[in-house]
């Protein structure tokens, strides 16, 4: 055992996993949240109208809220990456990332999905160069530039939505006649002059020099490609389930999503799961916050288990703070 | 400390910096910068002397950040005697970000010695 040991060890910084760390620390479990980054995909939201509570509020000031609640209870931190878990023979467990070891008997998986990429030549040497995940972020620096958009649901039409207001021209490349989702978002591109959709079409490369300054695109009915000229790419394609290192620890669904029973228990003891990475079919902020709060309960009785104490089934008492 | 830099103050403060310079462009509508500056302003402290530590708005500063072709925020940009020789396109964690940034003083260490001043459009 490394000198990094902690009673639980959750995987991931955004809704299930800072709620997961609020109820472990409440439970006084010496608590570690090992994440790359705080917030997740809600951080990407402007406007969340579903969170109870709040009317609207904006994701990262969410996010903030959750990452401050758990650090009042004691949560500890480390901004890192987990790049495996080893089972030990006595039933715990190592993580690794690339620059420590940490221990612990209980896990919480709670790292979110990961944008989907093109996989396209090109993609990841123009990446930062006019390759862009987030329209959030980077469609404000293309004022007036040619641009396209990849990708055939609401997220894509939201980034079409959001270039038109500042780029000059917006390509949406779509895998069907239509792009699918929000109909109302759909009539409002189809009105936008500065739209013009490419139907059946996917992006096959990217080109440029020092940035983009091209791509090709095929059309799947003909297989004819052609250039178009432009500044920037934005890829939208949904998220993805990166969990090819757990896939000999823990089962995963057909979409390598992890299975998880009704107390976020997934198929190995002592490893729970929270939140998108799990097969729970809704996606929404909420739902994993709740699903953090079952783990982190379920994840106190484990380690109760583990030591002949008694377990818990709610979590109502008002808590000294550290 | 990180200084804020915009037209007027870039040469001063990046391109004659007496050491190198690391630049953070970023900009309020993005949450990933949002998320990395707390670190980068505390970063600050741990390099003083080896690095100064600027920012740009690119609201404020457009043209700076075309001209070095900033396509994705944030973006942070090495400077050394007045050229951009490494970059990271991102967001980072804490611990990475310092690693980084150590790697490329590493890789740079003699970079003021070996290179001629640039001209400023002072």
């Amino acid at each position: 055992m490394s000198e990094n040991l902690y009673d639980i060890i959750i995987v991931g910084g955004a809704s299930a996993g800072l709620t997961a760390a609020l109820y472990a620390s409440r439970q006084n479990l010496k608590t570690l949240v090992i994440t790359k980054d705080v917030g997740g995909q809600a951080l990407l939201t402007d406007h969340i109208e579903n969170y109870p509570g709040f009317g609207s509020i904006g994701g990262f000031d969410l996010m903030t809220k959750f990452e401050e609640q758990a650090k009042s209870f004691g949560t500890q931190f480390v901004y890192d990456e987990v790049t495996s878990i080893n089972a030990n023979e006595d039933t715990c467990f190592t993580l690794t990332t690339p620059n420590g070891e940490y221990d612990t008997c209980a896990i919480i998986l709670a790292f979110g999905k990961t944008p989907r990429d093109l996989g396209v030549p090109g993609e990841m040497q123009f990446k930062g160069k006019g390759v862009s995940y987030c329209a959030v972020c980077d469609g404000p620096l293309f004022k007036g530039k040619t641009v396209a958009v990849a990708g055939s649901g609401d997220q894509a039409m939201d980034a079409a939505s959001l270039l038109s207001n500042v780029a000059g021209k917006v390509y949406l490349i779509h895998t069907w006649e239509k792009p699918l989702g929000d109909q109302e978002i759909l009539q409002n591109l189809n009105a936008n002059s500065k739209v013009e959709f490419l139907p059946f079409s996917h992006v096959t490369e990217i080109l440029g020099d020092k940035s983009v300054s091209s791509i090709t695109v095929e059309d799947s009915r003909s297989k004819q490609r052609k250039q178009l000229q432009l500044d920037g790419v934005f890829v939208e394609l949904g998220y993805v389930a990166k969990t090819d290192f757990l896939k000999d620890l823990v089962r995963l669904n057909g979409r390598k999503e992890i299975e998880v029973d009704r107390e976020c228990a997934t198929s190995q003891p002592g490893i729970f799961a929270a939140g998108d990475i799990t097969d729970v079919p809704f996606k929404q902020a909420v739902i994993s916050a709740g699903q953090g709060a079952i783990a982190a309960l379920a994840a106190y009785n484990h380690v109760q288990k583990l030591r002949g104490g008694s377990s818990v089934r709610a979590d109502w008492k008002v808590k000294k703070k550290p | 400390m990180v200084v804020d830099v915009d037209s007027a103050t870039w040469d001063r403060e990046v391109i004659q910096s007496s050491v190198p310079a690391i630049v953070d462009f970023w900009a309020p509508w993005c949450p990933w910068c949002k998320r990395l500056m707390p670190d980068f302003d505390s970063l600050s402290n741990e390099f003083v002397g080896q690095l100064t530590f600027v920012k740009v708005n690119v609201d404020q500063g457009p043209e700076i950040a075309s001209r070095y072709g900033v396509q994705t925020l944030p973006t942070l940009k090495f400077f050394c005697a007045g050229r951009p020789l490494a970059e990271i396109v991102g967001y980072l964690p804490r611990t990475s970000l310092k690693t980084q940034l150590e790697m490329m003083l590493s890789n740079h260490k003699n970079c003021l010695a070996q290179s001629s001043r640039l001209k400023t459009n002072a």
